[in-house]
C-alpha cells in the first residue's frame, strides 16, 4: 500500500477488459524483459548462467561499480514521450486533468464538449478505480470515450494511455481529455505524455489545499477554480487560495468558472480552442515541411 | 507519490541495465533523492523488498543519498536552500522562487556482480 493515499497493486482494465500492466509484485520472475515497443528487445533471451559471471570461480569476488544515471520513472518517461509524439504528429491538444475527487471535472468535460463539439473533434479518456460510470457520462454527449479502470492503483501512467489510444481513436487535429483518478498526490509525478496539466479545484475545498498538498500545484500548468456559482453561499477566500496557489507555483494561471451554470466557461474554451488551432497548424507543417 | 510505481519502475531499469551490462547480481543500489520529491522513503525501500525478491536484486540493498532543495529566486535573482514548494524567498520576502535542485529521483549506479 502507498503510504500517502493507500493504493495498493491493482488489475487494471480498460473498458471492462484486463490490461497487462506493470504490476506483478506477487509473481516470481528471475527475468522479465522490459515492456517497450522495441520488440526486439522484448524476445531476447538472457543467460546469466553462461556469462562472465556465471563462469567464475566459487568464492572469486566480481563486484564492480556500474554507473546509471537514470531516472526511477524512465520507463513511464518513455511511453510517455512516445504518446506525446503520437499526439504532435496527429495535431491532437491532450489534457491531463488531475484533482481530488468531486471537484467538478467530468461535469466540467460534459458542459465543454457541449460547447466545443462543433469547433473540434474530441475524444476522453477516463481514469477511475472502479466502474465506467464517467465514461457513461461522457459518451451519453455522444462523444468517444474509454474507461480505465485502476482497480486499488490510484494514478493512471502512460503505458496505460499507450495501451487506451490503440483502442480509441482519437481524430487528428482534435482535443483529448485526460480525467485521471481523483487524488491530489500521485498523477503528479506521472508524464502521461500530454501537453499540459490542468488542476481543478473547487471552491467548496479549502483555501490552503496548495500548502498542504503542494505537488500538483506545482506541476500543472493551469488551475481552474471550479464551482464559482456557490461562492455566496461559502465562506470561500478566493483570493487567499489564488494567493496560496501561487506560493507554490508563481505566476500560475488560474479561470475562475462554474462548471453546472456556466459563469468562466468561456474563457476555458478560448483557451482549449486557441490551443488547439496552434497544434493542428504545427502538424500540419510538420507534414508539408513548411 | 506511488512508492509502489516507483519500486516496479526502480527494478526495471536495473533489470534493463543488467541485460546492457552483463551482470547477474547486485549488491548495492545508489539512488538520488530529491528532498523535494514526492518519496517516502521508507515505503519505497518496504516496496523494493517486496518486488525484488526472486530477481536479480534480491539481495540488492538501497543507499539513498537525500539531495537539498535549491532554487532562484525571480525576484532579486539571488540562490536559496528550500524545503518545501511554498517558501517565501529568505532574502527579499517574495513568493517567486524556481526550483533548481531537489525534485531528482534518480539511480545513480549500481555495485554488481
Ligand atoms: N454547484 C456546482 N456543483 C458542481 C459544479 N461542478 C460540479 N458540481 C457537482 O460536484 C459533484 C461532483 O462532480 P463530478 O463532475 O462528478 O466531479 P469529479 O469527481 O471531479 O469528476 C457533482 O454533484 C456535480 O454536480 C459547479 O460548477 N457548481
Ligand atoms: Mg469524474
Ligand atoms: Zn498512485
Ligand atoms: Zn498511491
Ligand atoms: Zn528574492
Amino acid at each position: 500500500m502507498c503510504t500517502t493515499c493507500g493504493c495498493g497493486v491493482g488489475q487494471t482494465h480498460i473498458n471492462g477488459k484486463p490490461v497487462q500492466t506493470r504490476h506483478r509484485a506477487a509473481q516470481s520472475v528471475r527475468f522479465r524483459a522490459p515492456e517497450s515497443h522495441d520488440t526486439h528487445r522484448a524476445t531476447e533471451t538472457m543467460h546469466f548462467g553462461n556469462g562472465i559471471a556465471g563462469t567464475h570461480a566459487p568464492g572469486m569476488s566480481q563486484a564492480r561499480m556500474v554507473k546509471i544515471e537514470r531516472d526511477i520513472l524512465a520507463a513511464n518517461n518513455r511511453w510517455a514521450e512516445q504518446n506525446r509524439r503520437y499526439f504532435s504528429a496527429h495535431g491532437i491538444f491532450a489534457l491531463n486533468l488531475v484533482s481530488s475527487p468531486g471537484s467538478g471535472k467530468t461535469t466540467l468535460l460534459v458542459n465543454t464538449i457541449e460547447r466545443m463539439r462543433d469547433q473540434f473533434p474530441i475524444a476522453v479518456i477516463e481514469g477511475d478505480q472502479q466502474t465506467d460510470r464517467d465514461a457513461a457520462r461522457i459518451r451519453a454527449t455522444g462523444v468517444a470515450a474509454l474507461q480505465i479502470n485502476t482497480g486499488k492503483g490510484c494514478h493512471l501512467d502512460a503505458l496505460m494511455i499507450g495501451r487506451a489510444l490503440q483502442q480509441l481513436a482519437v481524430p487528428d487535429n482534435g482535443l483529448l481529455f485526460i480525467e485521471n483518478v481523483g487524488n491530489l498526490v500521485c498523477p503528479s509525478g506521472f508524464d502521461l505524455g500530454e501537453e499540459h496539466k490542468v488542476e481543478i479545484q473547487s471552491e467548496t475545498e479549502v483555501e490552503d489545499k496548495p500548502l498542504k498538498n503542494p505537488d500538483m500545484f506545482h506541476s500543472a500548468d493551469l488551475m481552474l477554480l471550479n464551482k464559482c456559482d456557490v461562492l455566496p453561499h461559502l465562506n470561500f477566500d478566493t483570493d487567499l487560495a489564488i494567493g496560496y496557489a501561487h506560493r507554490v507555483h508563481p505566476g500560475l494561471p488560474v479561470i475562475r468558472l462554474s462548471a453546472t451554470q456556466g459563469d468562466g466557461m468561456q474563457a476555458w474554451c478560448d483557451w482549449l480552442a486557441a490551443n488547439c488551432r496552434r497544434v493542428a497548424a504545427n502538424a500540419n507543417s510538420m507534414e508539408t515541411g513548411f | 507519490m506511488h512508492e509502489l510505481s516507483l519500486a516496479e519502475s526502480l527494478l526495471q531499469v536495473i533489470e534493463d541495465a543488467a541485460r546492457e551490462q552483463q551482470f547477474s547480481r547486485v549488491k548495492t543500489v545508489w539512488l538520488e533523492i530529491g528532498q523535494l520529491a514526492c518519496v517516502e522513503q521508507e515505503s519505497l525501500r518496504f516496496f523494493f523488498d517486496a518486488v525484488k525478491a526472486d530477481s536479480i536484486a534480491r539481495q540488492a540493498r538501497l543507499e539513498i543519498v537525500a539531495i537539498a532543495g535549491q532554487a532562484r529566486c525571480e525576484n532579486c535573482n539571488r540562490n536559496c536552500g528550500i524545503e518545501t514548494y511554498h517558501a517565501a524567498c529568505p532574502y527579499c520576502g517574495q513568493y517567486a522562487l524556481s526550483v533548481t535542485q531537489g525534485e531528482e529521483m534518480r539511480i545513480k549506479e549500481l555495485e554488481v556482480e
